[in-house]
């Protein structure tokens, strides 16, 4: 075969081969809601962030705004530090708090921002302060037994419940 | 042309005492020979005596364990890689099958060796390769495939191929075996002819009597793994020596023996088979 | 008496197999000491991913259909069963992006291409092509070996990558042409679960590391290939076993290093 004839059976391959690189980063993965604007970082603490993953989305509204860009812990408080990255011409209030959430009933986890109402703005580097924690199912059931129990309990006055058989929580 | 002034009376190929194995096979023992520029030397021998072996020594493939061997002035063993390379564009090899590159046309095939090592603009790779194909009259054959050649015609196309770069040493191995009468006939003339219009020394490894003895200038006779005779095609023709006179005339038994050894193993076999039967 | 023998057989095997990895390291590093070549003469890399690439694309595009339309099919039947139809998407595309893309392809790859390189270098050594372009002072390694190497490199992420492609839409053929699904609910979800790094990359990395693996393999039993019919009949098959064990293993190794969350 000529040279020319393979290198543009050649180009063709390769062509398609990009091709379906493109497909599956755009079409099949998530590629397209990467948005290439600049982004600012806020960070935020959380006794318990779950299922929480790097690059989960920051949504308000429903609206993804963002996403989680590193999570560790600190050392002193043992809380859980997440940084997020916000687009920048999203600008949320001083007091606006920050929820981690999970779409449907076992889906993925996310940072839910709620707007406060204070007038100035959270510039890059700034946290938000009011956070609240993953929800944790087994803390819920126990705290749903321990709660059930207890209510069992007090009509009987000295008759304590039998000791909350409260699951060790698997932190 | 390549090839730089030369001595016309130093050899271009030179074994002296060089003996040759594989493993603990020893192959070939204590073997001198030289070629000199422009001739035409014939390696005979019978199957197995180790003549593909000396072709192998000769390219630097193997290595002797006894011995020096020097090509174009140049100790073999001393030889380092670039150095080796750079003698091996000095000369040609004719495999017995061709070893023609299949993936490759004829006319592909014969610029390979120029399109590797030179550059040459296009027109020049195609005039020189032309010219070869056409001194083996298979110029108008460039076209064709490998596949599409007949085995005389792949060999004719090999031959080209080991002489596109104008080497000063050719070496053919088993040139004639397998060749109808014509293409014997032609074969050897080419041999000759290639050597004496390129002025290259030639060494055909064979064991065709007729067609070497007519072309060659000098013969060695090889066998039972030493060097039993050389000369002329003239003088080895008269010679006595019985092992020469049965290789020429092809006596059914005389040094080589037609009856295979007796061997223990043997034996041993014989004795079990007996028993079995 | 038998049983030193049999220990000593044993011994001498590993022995051999030793030395057979040994060899087979020092091959690899050859390759790449002497791939210089690709950037000299581009040409011979391009040719080979030419032979391998484009001639492997009918098998490894029909394949990759039927196992998209296989995986809609069962992929339904699994979820329907748990009410979950409407993540057929996403089951289809990590399914074939994280494992079935890369590692289907690599074993037609090692059955197709593989043995092809190993049967071509074997019958080139059989009728001392390579030995003619030794004693050509030309180096064989860099002439034959290197460009076919990184053809084979360049060629696998690409197939892999079109295995998957097709997969996802025989799935979407299945799922929503003939089942029914919904076609928005189908890539609306497996948008949102594939991610592109850690699904779609880690699944293009193994088809390269697929490569690498396959196409040596193919390479080294072509270069030691006994020179006989038997001989290069042997080494084909040498091939596509070692090859295909070769993809599964690395396939483990790899799922665990990229997947353990």
């Amino acid at each position: 075969m000529s040279n020319e004839k393979t290198d543009w059976w050649v180009g063709l391959f390769i062509l398609l081969g990009a091709i379906a690189l493109s497909f599956l980063a755009l079409r099949a993965g998530n590629l397209s809601s990467f948005s290439f604007a600049p982004t600012y970082a806020l960070s935020a603490k959380f006794d318990n962030i779950g299922g929480l993953k790097v690059r989960a989305p920051v949504k308000s509204a429903g609206v993804v705004v963002g996403r989680v860009a590193s999570i560790s812990l600190d050392e002193k408080t043992f809380q859980a530090v997440v940084t997020v990255q916000i687009e920048k011409n999203y600008r949320f209030p001083k007091d606006s708090s920050a929820k981690i959430l999970t779409s449907g009933l076992l889906g993925e986890q996310y940072i839910g921002l709620e707007a406060g109402g204070d007038d100035a703005n959270l510039v890059a580097g700034g946290t938000l302060q009011f956070t609240q924690s993953a929800i944790v199912l087994e803390s819920l059931i126990s705290q749903f037994l321990y709660s059930s129990a207890e209510k069992q309990g007090t009509p009987q006055g000295t008759e304590s419940a039998p000791a909350p058989k409260s699951p060790k929580l698997s932190q | 042309m390549l090839t730089p002034p030369q001595n016309s009376h130093q050899p271009v190929l030179r074994l002296e005492g060089v003996s040759l194995g594989y493993g603990d096979f020893t192959v070939l023992r204590e073997i001198s020979l030289e070629v000199l520029p422009g001739q035409v030397v014939a390696m005979m021998g019978g199957s197995g005596s180790g003549k593909t072996t000396l072709l192998r020594a000769a390219t630097g493939q193997l290595v002797a364990r006894q011995g020096s061997i020097t090509l174009f002035g140049q100790n073999l063993a001393h030889a380092d890689r670039p150095l080796l390379q750079s003698l091996r564009q000095r000369m040609g090899v004719l495999f017995q099958q061709g070893a023609l590159f299949t993936d490759l046309n004829v006319f592909e095939n014969v610029a390979f060796p120029l399109r590797e090592h030179l550059s040459l603009s296009a027109a020049q790779l195609t005039e020189r390769v032309l010219e070869k194909l056409n001194a083996v009259g298979l110029r108008a054959a460039a076209h064709l495939k490998v596949s599409e050649i007949s085995g005389g015609m792949a060999r004719r196309v090999a031959l080209a191929r080991a002489v596109v770069l104008e080497p000063e040493l050719v070496l053919y191995d088993e040139p004639f075996a397998g060749l109808d009468p014509i293409s014997l006939g032609i074969t050897a003339r080419l041999i000759r002819s290639l050597s004496d219009r390129l002025g290259c020394a030639s060494v055909v490894i064979t064991h065709d009597i007729a067609e070497s003895f007519a072309i060659a200038d000098h013969v060695y006779l090889v066998g039972q793994g030493e060097l039993k005779a050389h000369g002329t095609p003239a003088t080895l023709g008269a010679s006595t020596d019985p092992y020469v006179q049965q290789f020429l005339h092809g006596h059914a038994d005389g040094p080589v023996a037609f009856d295979y050894p007796v061997t223990p193993a043997f034996e041993a076999w014989l004795a079990r088979t007996g028993t079995q039967a | 008496m038998s049983q030193t023998n049999f220990l000593a057989r044993l011994g001498k095997q590993a022995r051999e197999r030793l030395t057979g990895l040994g060899l087979f390291t020092r091959f690899f590093f050859m390759l790449l000491q002497r791939s210089s070549i690709v950037f000299k003469r581009p040409r011979l890399v391009s040719q080979q991913v030419h032979f391998i690439g484009n001639f492997s694309l009918l098998i490894i595009i029909v394949s990759g259909l039927f196992v998209g339309f296989v995986l809609g099919l069962q992929g339904y039947y699994t979820l329907n069963r748990y009410g979950s139809e409407e993540a057929l998407g996403l089951l289809v595309a990590l399914s074939l992006t994280r494992e079935l893309g890369p590692v289907i392809t690599a074993l037609l790859f090692a059955g197709r291409a593989g043995t092809s390189l190993t049967a071509e270098i074997g019958l080139m050594k059989a009728g001392e092509q390579l030995a003619a372009m030794e004693v050509m002072a030309v180096d064989p390694i860099r002439r034959v070996f290197v460009p076919r190497f990184w053809g084979g490199v360049i060629a696998m992420p690409v197939l892999a990558a079109v295995f998957s492609m097709v997969g996802i839409i025989g799935g979407w053929v299945v799922g929503v042409l003939l089942i029914g699904i919904d076609t928005g609910a189908f890539w609306s979800q497996m948008q949102n679960g594939v991610d592109v790094y850690n699904d779609v990359l880690n699944g293009v990395i193994k088809s390269i590391i697929f490569g690498v693996a396959v196409t040596l393999i193919a390479l080294y039993e072509g270069w030691q290939a006994r020179p006989t019919p038997e001989g290069v009949a042997r080494a084909t098959t040498r091939t596509v076993v070692t090859g295909s064990l070769a993809v599964l293993g690395l396939d483990f190794l790899l799922t665990a290093l990229m997947f353990s969350n």
